[in-house]
């Protein structure tokens, strides 16, 4: 099997062990995984911000990108279904582009989704260790409706125990822009959430999503709290 | 609208995150109605069937909706009652005005009404000598601290008992208690005479029913019966939108409404006021007024967000907000707080007195959920982003920021270019964002992924 991996900005210039991971995971699990060197962004940033056009000029980039046929797999619930929903509201009045959008669209899948669905991950042989939470992302649990996968995978691990996380659906405030345009509210957001993950008396926070965690750090370090930040590809390919 | 302060969200935001007690009273009332909602809903056999078939009901009204305003108009004069239309807010306060002073009413008992917020009603007949109280408690105790709702269904969500309590002492010299079956007591006295002195009752309507000209008012306290039956004179006052067919409609939001607003099954009174009161009756007004104001709606019929109007003002949206829920509604700025707030506040007022408001939103898509008539708010909230920027309300350098993305997002080299400049100026990015912004972003890695990877 071939995939085409779509690492997003976040994990290209500041998580890149996140992409490092996926390709290990890739790598155990017999997929062959191509990174298109020419990609950029999705355009999500631009979209979200009201810059339709802006976000045009991206997702076309995109498409001419991640052509063909092959699954395009990306570590972000929130750039998967920017590929899934949004481009296909992006160029509702071109026929053309409409036409490939909806071919991207249909064949963009989150990782933790694929290796749920398409590898059947969660049934083999996992192991990691800690005692950790996951934090449902918005967009992964309720734009891609991913809600089971990751906590499939997690399960799996043996050796991890995973613990509740209240409100654990909850935004952390994030948001994209919306943690520069309105840092205070993201604050204290974030707080919050990190007040959430403290109780838990987890030693790591799982996520889906690098613009989440790396809000939930944030949180975590004003804090002053010790638990560790990792996206759930760090935490699975440790175990490999 | 020279008291909305939308333009000032995030400095109000800021204020109100600084309030301890605030806080800690709306993250008390959204859990609590969050929850209960999540257990009223979890009683129904099939949710979704339902908002389905609520959301299409009120399409169909909306598709149609001058042809049911015509015919609620009919069927409700042949009812006995005066059906007046208002274009605007100042025609509503003057048609309003003029009906209370043509009788020479001096006191009024109001029962809630968001659409008299929007309007300023309250103000106006103040202004004009008229006494008006408010009967609903909790709009009750904010017209008593002089502000405004901050929450379409529970008016002063943002205050607590202890505040309350403080409150009635002061204003009605009462001994302070912090007992809220002793506040309600104490409120329930002072309003039981208003209710006997007004000349004249008000209401606002959650439905208006077509087919016999009825009004629909969901209330829990008993007030919304005791305005629109006590005093000799009952005036209603709804927006256009808020049509239902027929009252064979009715059942569906009947399951929808309470269990989304405040998570109850149904709430205490549901009143269905057909007409003035007839000969050998003996209850209800004998003269009933019923005021539809359009204020900007047949506009927002006209257009892309004409879903809005399917809104039947239940506050799911808001309970589930983590926006709403951390700044409470008075930083929206409007009558109207929370994700449905920020639509309509910007479709009533327009982006010049409201743009910053479509920033008050991480598009998590909680509303989304809870929604009972499926309205896209996230969809909305992205749509009204983009008229802000074509209408040039949003800040020049994000458009230039957003210029400078275009030019490199379909450039490889460029944006790698770019991301190897970040890194290497990060130092200098840091400083002048500040420690609330680029402060919270971790150091962009030396290396990144795609030079690792090829």
């Amino acid at each position: 099997m071939r995939v085409q991996l779509f690492g997003t900005c976040l994990v290209d210039s500041l998580y890149p062990e996140v992409g490092e991971a996926a390709l290990r995971i890739f790598k155990k699990f017999d997929v062959e995984a191509v990174f298109p060197k020419e990609q950029t962004c999705c355009g999500q940033p631009a979209y979200n911000a009201g810059y339709h056009k802006e976000a045009r000029s991206a997702a076309e980039h995109f498409l001419s990108v991640f052509s063909g046929k092959d699954p395009i797999v990306t570590p972000s619930g929130s750039c998967a279904a920017m590929v899934k929903h949004g481009y296909p509201e992006l160029f509702r009045d071109d026929p053309k582009l409409l036409k490939i959008a909806k071919s991207a669209s249909g064949r963009v899948f989150e990782l933790s989704q694929f290796l749920v669905h398409k590898l059947r991950a969660h049934k083999k042989k996992l192991s990691g260790t800690g005692k950790v939470t996951y934090h449902s992302s918005c967009h992964l649990t309720r734009m891609l409706g991913v809600r089971e996968e990751p906590l499939l995978l997690l399960n799996a691990l043996q050796g991890v125990e995973v613990v509740p996380l209240p409100d654990a659906a909850r935004c952390c405030g994030f948001g994209g822009m919306f943690m520069a345009k309105l840092p205070e509210i993201s604050i204290a957001l974030a707080t919050e959430k990190a007040d959430a993950i403290i109780s838990t008396g987890a030693d790591t926070v799982i996520g889906g999503d690098c613009g989440c965690l790396m809000n939930i750090a944030d949180g975590l370090k004003r804090r002053g709290s010790a638990v560790k930040v990792r996206h759930i590809a760090e935490l699975i390919a440790e175990g490999l | 609208m020279s008291t909305q302060t939308s333009l000032k969200f995030r400095a109000n935001a800021a204020k109100a995150l600084q309030d301890d007690a605030l806080r800690a009273a709306m993250r008390n009332a959204a859990d609590t109605f969050g929850a209960r909602r999540t257990s009223a809903i979890s009683t129904l056999p099939d949710f979704e069937a339902l908002r389905e078939k609520a959301s299409s009901v009120r399409m169909e009204v909306l598709n149609n909706l001058p042809r049911y305003v015509e015919r609620f108009t009919a069927n409700a004069t042949k009812a006995g009652a005066v059906v007046h239309r208002a274009f605007d807010a100042a025609a509503a306060r003057e048609i309003i005005t003029g009906i209370l002073k043509d009788r020479g009413v001096r006191t009024v008992a109001k029962g809630k009404s968001m659409v008299s917020e929007e309007i300023q009603l309250n103000e106006h007949l103040e202004q004009k000598g008229i006494e008006i109280v408010e009967t609903d408690l909790g709009e009750y105790i904010i017209q008593l601290e002089h502000e405004t709702p901050s929450h379409i269904i529970v008016p002063a969500i943002h205050k607590n008992r202890q505040q309350i309590g403080r409150l009635f002492a002061d204003r009605l010299g009462v001994e302070y208690s912090e007992d809220p079956q002793v506040l309600t007591k104490i409120a329930r006295k002072v309003l039981r005479d208003k209710f006997l002195q007004a000349d004249a009752g008000m209401s606002g309507a959650n439905f208006a029913i077509a087919e016999s000209g009825s009004l629909v008012i969901f209330t829990n306290e008993g007030n919304g019966r005791m305005v629109t039956t006590m005093p000799p004179i009952h005036i209603a006052i709804l927006s256009i939108e808020k049509m239902l067919p027929s009252l064979r409609n009715l059942p569906t939001f009947i399951r929808l409404l309470p269990r989304s607003a405040t998570g109850q099954a149904i709430t205490s009174y549901v009143s269905i006021i057909t007409g003035s009161r007839k000969p050998g009756e003996t209850t209800g007004a004998k003269e009933l007024h019923i005021v539809l104001l359009d204020n900007g709606r047949s506009e927002i019929l006209a257009g892309e967000f004409k879903e809005m109007l399917k809104c039947i003002r239940c506050g799911a949206c808001m309970n589930v907000c983590p926006v709403y829920r951390a700044v409470g509604g008075h930083s929206y700025g409007w009558t109207y707080p929370g994700p449905m707030g920020i639509i309509l506040t910007t479709l009533l007022t327009g982006l010049e007195n409201s743009h910053p408001l479509v920033d008050a939103s991480t598009l998590c898509g909680a509303c989304n959920e809870v929604c009972p008539v499926k309205i896209p708010l996230v969809e909305f909230i992205i749509k009204q982003r983009a008229h802000r920027v074509t209408e040039g309300f949003s800040p020049a350098r994000i458009s230039f920021g957003m210029r400078l993305f275009k030019a490199v997002v379909k450039s490889p080299a460029l944006f790698s270019l770019a991301e190897r400049l970040a890194s290497m100026f990060w130092p200098v990015m840091s400083a002048m964002s500040g420690k609330d912004v680029a402060g919270r972003l971790p150091k962009p890695s030396a290396l990144s992924f795609r030079r690792r990877t090829t």
